[in-house]
């Protein structure tokens, strides 16, 4: 299982490492996205404290999608899939790969996007600032491990990027709710985010034990 | 060709043993198989792209498939490496009923390269190579050597000629040493000289109990390593003849033992 797994992740991260495809428009994209907010927003106050935990999602969340929908478009491209799917390791490897690549770019976003964020929105954490660092990971992967999912499932269909957004966003809400509720609380100090914090990590088991036993269904369909 | 097609429903073609024929062009059932199928119909909607095809492919044959386009002859080679079920009847590769189970002694070369363009052709088929663990696979080295590549050649996949994305796209099914080889028009964009090395290639692996089947419209290149000639029309096997024969129209239907006329 390991070899197989290290063999796409260290491809993917080669290729992303070449091209930063992914990076760059999750970088722009969700740059755009905390600056218009907070000029539609006045950042001085309370009230920004409270928004900017759902501001942090959003941004993230929108960003993520736009490099999802590519996530499989090298594959596409040149049927390199029908070559992996005639290779005799698990497609489940390929799509654990696949996740993990789609991590750690979206959460390098998160890095760089965090001093901007902070600034902007003029904000100092009240809270568990500790516990910042488990909800974002944990939310970060309950998009990324449904997103890469639908957009396999999605691969077949003319209009797979309005498809995957259509399928996505309702299964992400319940974790969605949780990453915004755990940083606002973080933020504010208001209230104790381990409940949901709980709820996040169980989100995460349920749904990448699904997709891991169902993707080979997927990934061999017609 | 037309006119030589089978009836509706008869295109089974358990060639009849003719001994006029050199003991190498015989098509018999009977002899160890690499891969079977049998009474194969593969729909796409309301389109029938195979139609109750039946085939016997033997070890150390060269199958040649020809066929106008959309013919089904791509149709045929997806079903056989797995990635397509036929809709209707049944296919065996080395015994195992879902091809996909024997898909590590199968290589498929497609119309497209199947290969990353943002890395080189040696971190491509590195690539591949570690994903059959447990099977002796080429090196990225040798598997590009035997196409006449330099595996030194730091250039990304994406920057390649038309012929040399070919010859990497051959040298990633050589990779893992398959007993089945399935070629979806691998002459197409080479130019001569290259088409007839890549023939010469095939003409060696042919000895070595594998299974070649291409698809082609360039009969006069593929026709030196053809055992047998396919010809796919709207689906069905229209005939099949002995390589040496294919060029020769009075044996067609002596050798194919259709009746069709």
């Amino acid at each position: 299982m390991t070899r197989a797994l290290f063999t796409h992740l260290a491809k993917d991260l080669r290729i992303e490492w070449r091209t930063l495809d992914a990076m760059i428009s999750m970088i722009f994209f969700s740059g755009l996205v905390v600056v218009l907010f907070s000029i539609a927003f006045d950042p001085r106050g309370a009230f920004s404290q409270q928004i900017a935990g759902g501001v942090l999602c959003v941004a993230t969340m929108f960003a993520s999608v736009s490099a999802l929908n590519q996530a499989w478009a090298r594959e596409i491209r040149h049927q390199v899939m029908d070559a992996q799917r005639m290779v005799p390791s698990a497609g489940a490897e390929l799509y654990l790969a696949k996740t993990i690549a789609n991590f750690l770019f979206v959460s390098i976003v998160q890095l760089v996007l965090a001093p901007f964020f902070f600034v902007f929105y003029n904000l100092h954490i009240v809270g568990n600032a500790w516990q910042l660092a488990l909800v974002l990971p944990l939310g970060t992967w309950a998009l990324v491990v449904n997103g890469v999912f639908f957009a396999a499932l999605s691969i077949g269909s003319r209009n797979r990027e309005f498809l995957l957004s259509l399928i996505l966003f309702p299964i992400f809400i319940p974790a969605l709710l949780a990453m915004v509720t755990s940083v606002g609380s973080i933020l504010t100090g208001d209230g104790d985010p381990t409940l949901w914090i709980k709820m996040l990590l169980g989100y995460d088991i349920i749904f990448t034990t699904a997709s891991l036993l169902l993707f080979d269904v997927v990934f061999h369909a017609e | 060709m037309t006119q030589n097609a089978p009836e509706a429903g008869s295109t089974t073609h358990p060639i009849r043993p003719d001994l006029d024929r050199p003991p190498h062009a015989r098509l018999d059932h009977t002899q160890p198989h690499n891969a079977q199928l049998n009474q194969v119909s593969k729909l796409f909607g309301s389109f029938a792209a195979l139609r109750q095809v039946s085939l016997t492919l033997e070890p150390s044959r060269c199958y040649v498939v020809l066929g106008e386009n959309g013919a089904g002859k791509s149709t045929l080679l997806r079903i056989l490496a797995g990635l397509l079920r036929p809709t209707h009847g049944t296919v065996s590769v080395f015994g195992e009923s879902q091809p996909h189970e024997a898909r590590a002694r199968i290589g498929y070369m497609s119309h497209a390269p199947m290969l990353y363009d943002e890395l080189t052709a040696e971190e491509n088929l590195r690539y591949f190579s570690s994903l059959y663990p447990g099977r002796p696979c080429l090196t990225p080295a040798e598997a590009l050597r035997q196409v006449g590549l330099d595996p030194k050649l730091d250039r990304l996949f994406g920057q390649y000629s038309q012929g040399m994305r070919q010859r990497t796209s051959l040298a990633r099914v050589l990779l893992s040493v398959p007993e089945i080889l399935l070629l979806d028009e691998p002459f197409s964009n080479m130019d001569v000289e290259s088409a007839r090395q890549m023939v010469a290639l095939l003409a060696g692996f042919r000895q070595s109990d594998r299974t070649i089947v291409l698809t082609t419209h360039q009969r006069e290149l593929a026709a030196p390593i053809a055992d047998f000639v396919i010809t796919l029309h709207a689906g069905r096997i229209a005939s099949i003849t002995p390589g040496f024969a294919a060029a020769n129209p009075d044996r067609h239907v002596a050798h194919t033992g259709s009746t069709a006329q």
